[in-house]
């Protein structure tokens, strides 16, 4: 049974903001080494999605189950939830690795330090353990080199390499990407793309909010489009990409190109 | 457009630096050539006693006022309504009024409501209470917690949310997001202006002289009274806080250098 469980199990999830509902019932299934490309306009909920994901945002209804254990949930009185155990949302926290649009590595510690913060400090791994593996995925990132450099001599793809490598180094169940190159200059873009693409291709399993069309039909399992706060179609890269049903995803792909 | 010329590299030996120079030995030589330092040999090892005395002042109230100052800034941010405007009410009336003020009520009206109650004048603790210190340090520390306190507030709050949002998604719990993120992140971006407020205070601690505490600032009173000089003991205290100042400020730029910032 645990083997089989998904990674990622989304039911019916529903977020509002006060009177903004943002979510109104989104699901989703990833399955291990899956990898599933979130698309849709600005301000049609796909980084709400994400967090809700790992309880970032609370969802106002709704489920979310990480590798067959459900995140415990209770109602807070005011049509939302919040949680009811609060050790075990930061040990599945652990688990989904983050990386966001604007990087935020902490700019008090140098690359390597970024890396092994949270095996030390929330995994309670040895240093030398975490210091050997943090070497190997900085090489992995091309970043060897730069371990010592604080994050703000660094440029955006490299800190977003780096990024990279702090989420890979919790050795994470699933991966969350938010537009990881949304913030980047042009010509840094590719370096960026190429590591996820790596990884996409070793199947880990993640989840990819993106802008970037060409890289999402070469890497995803399954592309998911988001419209005011619903799934309006999904589906494989080349059918919703070549074939789009809904005339509000074939507008959105037009406009893109 | 014209290439970029770098400026010449500054050389030790500039004119105006040679004239500075030039003044400053003049002036040196002129305090050795012509004042009277024939009493320092006597007090040498009061002198030395008091400034132990007022660097441990500096060190100690420093050090508890920063830890005070912390969670007065901590509290202000996150804090709930109540204990925050509690919070910013005591750092606006501690620097909204003169220091030796503070010094006075504490030592001379708390002292004297102290000695009104047996209970207090028989406890454990009287021989502490009696005692100016405990005073003078309650006053350095409560207004170096006051202004430290302001910056922290700013300084926790400038932290960028990204950065203990990340702390958060990869499941830190609230305390070690605190220890490991958000207390050293504010902290080294106060650093610039806790050196300067630790110069300051340096510079406060005479005060507590006029309370009967005997720092350097006292010893060189007495040695003012005891040999009716008025220049050479204060040209020397002048240098002494000078050189505790210079110290203290390379420190803070050692510890400022430990992580190279760039712009902000
Ligand atoms: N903390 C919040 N409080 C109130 N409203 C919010 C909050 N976060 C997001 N929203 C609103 O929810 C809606 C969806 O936001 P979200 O960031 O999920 O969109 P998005 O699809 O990621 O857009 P983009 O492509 O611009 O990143 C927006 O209208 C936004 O203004
Ligand atoms: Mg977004």
């Amino acid at each position: 049974m645990e083997s089989t469980a998904p990674a990622i199990e989304v039911r019916d999830l529903f977020k509002r903001f006060g009177a903004l509902e943002v979510l109104k019932g989104v699901s989703l299934t990833a399955r291990q080494g899956d990898v599933i490309a979130i698309i849709g306009g600005s301000g049609s909920g796909k980084s709400t999605f994400l967090r809700c994901i790992n309880m970032l945002e609370l969802p106002s209804a709704g489920s979310v189950t990480i590798h067959g254990e459900a995140i415990d949930l209770k109602k807070d009185g005011h049509h939302g939830l919040r949680p009811a155990n609060r050790k075990q949302i930061e040990r599945i926290r652990s688990q989904l690795a983050m990386v966001f649009q604007s990087f935020n590595l902490w700019q008090h510690m140098t690359v390597l330090q970024n890396v092994i913060e949270v095996p030390i400090h929330v995994l309670g791994m040895k240093r030398d353990e975490a210091v050997g593996i943090a070497e190997t995925l900085l090489h992995r990132v091309g970043l060897f080199e730069k371990q010592d450099a604080y994050p703000a001599f660094l440029s955006g793809g490299q800190q977003q390499r780096a990024a990279i490598a702090r989420a890979l180094a919790v050795q994470p169940l699933a991966m969350l990407f938010d537009e990881p190159t949304s913030a980047l200059d042009p010509e840094l873009v590719g370096e960026v793309l190429g590591v996820i693409g790596d990884l996409a291709r070793e199947q880990r399993t993640m989840i990819l909010v993106t802008h970037e069309m060409k890289f999402a039909r070469e890497v995803a399992s399954h592309v998911i489009f988001l419209h005011n706060g619903i799934i309006e179609e999904q589906g494989p890269p080349d059918q919703v990409f070549d074939d789009p049903k809904s005339e509000r995803l074939k507008k959105f792909i037009s406009s893109i190109n | 457009m014209p290439a970029y010329v770098p400026p010449p590299p500054r050389r030790l030996l500039e004119p105006h630096r040679i004239f500075l120079i030039a003044l400053f030995g003049a002036i040196v030589f002129c305090a050795v050539w012509f004042l009277r330092w024939d009493w320092l040999e006597k007090y040498q090892w009061k002198l030395l006693h008091g400034i132990w005395e007022t660097l441990f002042l500096l060190f100690s109230t420093a050090g508890a006022g920063f830890i005070l100052a912390v969670l007065l800034g901590l509290v202000q941010v996150t804090g709930p309504k109540p204990l925050a405007m509690i919070a910013r009410g005591f750092c606006t009336l501690i620097r909204g009024t003169p220091l030796l003020l503070q010094l006075w009520l504490l030592y001379y009206g708390l002292g004297s409501v102290f000695a009104q109650y047996p209970e207090i004048r028989h406890s454990m603790f009287w021989p502490y209470l009696r005692q100016a210190w405990p005073y003078g340090f309650t006053a350095l520390m409560l207004s170096f917690a006051a202004y430290e306190g302001e910056v922290m507030r700013g300084a926790f709050a400038g932290v960028p949310r990204g950065e203990l949002e990340a702390a958060r998604a990869f499941g830190m719990s609230r305390f070690t997001t605190f220890r490991r993120i958000w207390l050293p992140r504010a902290i080294y971006r106060a650093l610039p202006t806790l050196s300067g407020e630790t110069v300051l205070q340096l510079k406060s601690t005479p005060l507590v002289a006029t309370i009967t505490v005997v720092d350097v600032y006292a010893i060189i009173s007495r040695v003012r009274q005891d040999t009716y000089l008025t220049y050479e003991p204060l040209l020397l205290l002048a240098l002494i806080y000078m050189c505790l100042t210079g110290i203290l400020v390379l420190l803070f730029r050692m510890l400022e250098n430990r992580i190279p910032s760039r712009g902000a």
